[in-house]
């Protein structure tokens, strides 16, 4: 009973909030909304007992999304007129369709099988190998690898299609536009403060995930943060595309990850297997290299394809 | 249902919410905010699951979990795609809107 | 276990092209170039080692990654479904690189130009992508897949940068995310209901209750707005005729074969007794779109939007072999199988010759409209040829792939009493005959005195031509060759 006073506010918030983002007059309202949407989600993830979802929701779902609508948006901002809303006809067929939708979901969840079925006790009876602690960490990096190898390389995927779509011109400069430099404003002056403390935050996020909720997606997004941050307040230019240290922190993550688990033929049970006795420490390696590209993409990827005019 | 029964009910309407707003508005950037309503409704199916899948000591079943991680960095990169898509027919065309005449398009801003 | 003798080779499908375009990416310039070529030589040895194994094993190959079976982990397998289709995008890429040498010939500073660094970081990632679609048996592994053939198929759409295709390739992209979402939300709802995504566990294990159905449904929703089925097909046509060629070729050929493999394996390997009127359903919109798709491409002004068109069409023809395959009839539907399948393989090499030849012919005649095709025969011959043959596979000419597919598809539904199709493909043969007729008629008509054609690198004229004869060729393979489609085909209920 208590546990329902605290998840209906939460859940009707998180409705509320979702529809206060679609109804929002202006675009800035809209992410406003977006934002409370992701906050309120975050907190339903903890109360739906997985924390390490909830740290990335709310590092990725929430702020790295919010961030990069509100920069994107503010790019576009007041130049552009407010688009005519679609013909009525197109918008009762969405509304009866997305109604119809959601009423099915709902009767869909509802039915469930009782017991609901389980994977829990597998991935407990299969984590010691692993030599790992936080369950989530054991399935992304050993049960189910072969999809977080592959969606590190969707990272760098989307990091060449984002460089791709650069101006002809632009092409091998820095990425993102020429960033205005004010040395006192109050985003240089977040510049300056939060990095020493974000990247410990992000190193420790990054370091616990093996055992705690964390990982490296979480720290690596709070990395990329605050590495942005200081390319838009102008402080420090970034990195040409051109430089190939870049791109080698943009595709170590998947490379090293890739080649632990080619040489699981050799030494283990095959591809993406880890040797026994060795899982642990291969797993902190895959994630080292993932948490540095993680970072370097999010950045890239906050930043958007080359647009300056001079190299830096 | 394990007392995820609000959770289902505002997942479903976010999911709805979410759809209506890729279908139904105009704006580029308010559809890209719409994907991503519609993203949460829909992870959080994969955490009602989860959570209904209470286990052997844990409280949720981690395997729908892990795929939840992997499909918010997943959403995040294809929302960076779309919007440097966004911005770039901005600065090349001016619009906001994937209409077939933009409004603006004659005016378009200097682009790069 | 680690699986079936052979299953190595489909992890090295994988890797070998991933950790390609990874190194690619890092080197840039021409090593990034000779990298890429070199590795899509090597994936189509193994995508013909692969094909060869299955057809000598006779059964699907499988790979348990990890040491860890399904439901935990996650198995690879390639069936005759997968083999051919794995082979078929092979022999695209390999040529349309060999077209590419040209076309985006790496400069030789670091990175190279930014069409050249994409083009070559794009085809092995677009080779690992569809390695991931067709051998992966986890549908969550299936989604991630689909992402990466979004943001692959994405970048080449707009290898060219011209402004004109950003607009078509949005409307592309929010298509393909909603067509994801769609599905991912198919995924959570189904592991709700089994606690597993392995498509082999799930197999004659499902249920016909409201999770697994609506599950069903999304997933269809999604992955038809993917394919452009008629009439979510209005953002193909501009995003793959605005492509350059080589990415026009891969859009149309390839990228939506991948969410084809994927809609047959839901249906017949996931859904429960796959609902009847649900593949009459999908049937006519296949139908729908072979007759509106080529009767739009009949009166297009320009080249490729006509080409693409057809793609539309061409697609239609993938969905009639639903509801042949539940009538029930056990020939017919081997039939229905085949000719599904083999649509979906020469399809992909017509089209691909198509698209790439007609990209030579307007960059040497300076022309795209198709009234100004006039002697285009005399300035690429070999360009001119290759759409004539691709066409006559389009249109079903013996002894064309073509052919071979829609005559097995004309069998199956007079087999099973559903002759109503046969229609449609016999009135879709004759109006994609209108079209292809109209092409050559104008390419071979006399040049303007004043023209004055850029010749065409014989390199890229000999690759196209290739494709070409191979989708012909396809109509004369053995019948034993045909069977490697059967191997690991589903048994449907009716």
């Amino acid at each position: 009973m208590t546990a329902l006073l605290l998840d209906l506010p939460l859940a009707l918030g998180l409705f509320g909030a979702g529809a206060a983002t679609l109804l929002a007059r202006s675009l800035f309202g809209a992410v406003l909304g977006f934002i409370s949407t992701g906050l309120i989600a975050t907190l339903v993830w903890v109360r739906l007992e997985a924390p390490d979802v909830a740290l990335t929701e709310a590092v990725i779902g929430a702020a790295a999304t919010s961030v990069i609508i509100l920069y994107v948006a503010s790019r576009i901002g007041n130049r552009a007129t407010p688009p005519a809303p679609p013909p009525i006809a197109q918008r009762v067929l969405a509304g009866i369709l997305s109604a119809l939708l959601a009423v099915l979901l709902a009767h869909a969840l509802f039915s469930l099988p009782e017991p609901a079925p389980s994977l829990a006790a597998p991935v407990l009876d299969n984590i010691a190998p692993t030599g790992l602690g936080n369950p989530v960490t054991a399935v992304l990096m050993a049960h189910r690898a072969i999809d977080t190898l592959l969606e590190s390389a969707v990272l760098v995927f989307a990091v060449f299609a984002i460089w791709s779509m650069a101006p002809e011109r632009r092409w091998g400069r820095a990425p993102g536009p020429a960033f205005m430099a004010e040395a006192h404003g109050p985003l240089a002056f977040l510049a300056k403060v939060l990095p020493p403390i974000g990247i410990v935050i992000g190193v420790y996020i990054a370091w616990v995930g093996a055992d705690a909720p964390g990982g490296k997606f979480q720290g690596g997004a709070v990395l990329a943060a605050m590495w942005v941050l200081p390319w838009i307040a102008g402080l420090v230019a970034p990195p040409s595309i051109s430089d190939m240290r870049l791109r080698l922190a943009i595709a170590a993550g998947p490379l090293v990850f890739l080649m632990v688990g080619l040489m699981g033929f050799a030494v283990a049970e095959g591809f993406l297997a880890y040797p026994p006795g060795y899982a642990k420490t291969l797993i902190l390696l895959i994630e080292t290299a993932m948490t540095l590209s993680v970072a370097a993409a999010m950045a890239c990827m906050i930043a958007g394809p080359p647009e300056r005019r001079a190299r830096p | 249902m394990n007392g995820t029964a609000p959770f289902a009910l505002a997942a479903a309407g976010l999911v709805g919410l979410g759809l209506y707003g890729m279908l139904a508005q105009s704006s580029v950037l308010r559809k890209v905010i719409a994907f991503n309503l519609l993203g949460i409704g829909v992870f959080l199916v994969f955490g009602i699951a989860a959570r209904r899948g209470a286990a052997a000591g844990l409280p949720a079943d981690p395997v729908p979990q892990a795929m939840v991680i992997t499909g918010l960095v997943v959403a995040f990169a294809a929302t960076a795609l779309a919007l440097v898509l966004t911005l770039r027919l901005h600065q090349t065309t001016g619009a906001v809107t994937l209409a077939e005449d933009p409004p603006t398009a004659n005016s378009a801003a200097p682009s790069e | 276990m680690t699986g079936t003798p052979g299953g190595s080779l489909l992890v090295l499908a994988i890797a070998l092209p991933l950790g390609a375009t990874l190194i690619a990416f890092v080197l840039g310039g021409q090593a990034a170039a000779r990298l890429a070529r070199a590795s899509l030589w090597l994936w189509l040895a193994l995508t013909v080692a692969i094909t060869a194994m299955v057809i000598r094993q006779g059964e699907p190959i499988i790979y348990v990654l990890g040491g860890f079976a399904p439901p935990l982990g996650i198995a690879l397998s390639a069936d005759g479904l997968a083999a051919a289709m794995l082979l078929a995008g092979a022999i695209v890429l390999v040529a349309t690189a060999q077209f590419g040498r040209v076309a985006y010939a790496a400069p030789s500073w670091e990175m190279g130009g930014r069409a050249a660094f994409a083009y070559w970081c794009l085809l092995p990632a677009l080779a690992a992508s569809l390695a991931v679609a067709f051998l992966a048996r986890d549908l969550f592994s299936l989604f991630v897949a689909l992402e990466m053939l979004t943001f692959t198929a994405l970048a080449l759409a707009c290898l060219d940068g011209r402004p004109s295709q950003f607009k078509a390739e949005l409307r592309y992209l929010l298509f393909a995310l909603l067509g994801s979402v769609l599905y991912l939300l198919g995924c959570a709802l189904i592991y709700g209901a089994y606690g597993t995504l392995d498509i082999g566990l799930l197999t004659g294990n499902t249920r016909a209750d409201a999770p697994t159905r609506l599950a069903g449904a999304l997933m269809t929703a999604g992955l038809l707005a993917k394919m452009a089925v008629f009439p979510l097909h209005l953002w193909l046509p501009p995003a793959h005729a605005g492509a350059p060629p080589a990415g026009s070729a891969l859009l149309s050929g390839l990228v939506v074969k991948g969410a084809f493999v994927l809609l047959v394996r839901l249906w017949f390997w996931v859904l429960p007794g796959p609902p009847v009127a649900g593949a009459e359903l999908l049937a006519t919109l296949g139908a729908a779109a072979i007759l509106v798709g080529s009767v739009v491409a009949l009166r297009q002004e320009k080249l490729k939007a006509l080409i693409a068109y057809s793609t539309v069409a061409q697609i239609g023809y993938l969905f009639l072999m639903f509801p042949l395959l539940m009538a029930g009839d056990p020939d017919a539907a081997t039939r229905a199988w085949m000719g599904g399948m083999l649509q979906a393989v020469s399809h992909a090499l017509a089209k691909a010759a198509m698209f790439l030849a007609a990209g030579l012919i307007v960059q040497s005649i300076g022309e795209d409209r198709v009234a100004g095709l006039c002697g285009a025969a005399r300035a690429a011959p070999l360009a001119v040829l290759a759409i004539a043959i691709g066409g006559l596979s389009l249109m079903g000419v013996p002894p064309s792939g073509g052919f071979t597919a829609k005559w097995m598809l004309l069998r199956a539904s007079v087999d099973t009493g559903q002759w109503w199709w046969s229609l449609v493909i016999l009135a879709g043969g004759l109006l994609t005959g209108g079209y292809v007729y109209r092409l050559v008629a104008a390419a071979l008509a006399p040049a303007p005195p004043d023209a004055t054609p850029r010749p065409v690198p014989r390199l890229q004229e000999v690759s196209v031509l290739v494709l070409a004869l191979l989708s012909m060729a396809l109509g004369l393979l053995p019948l034993s060759m045909l069977g490697l489609a059967q191997i690991g085909q589903p048994v449907i209920a009716p």
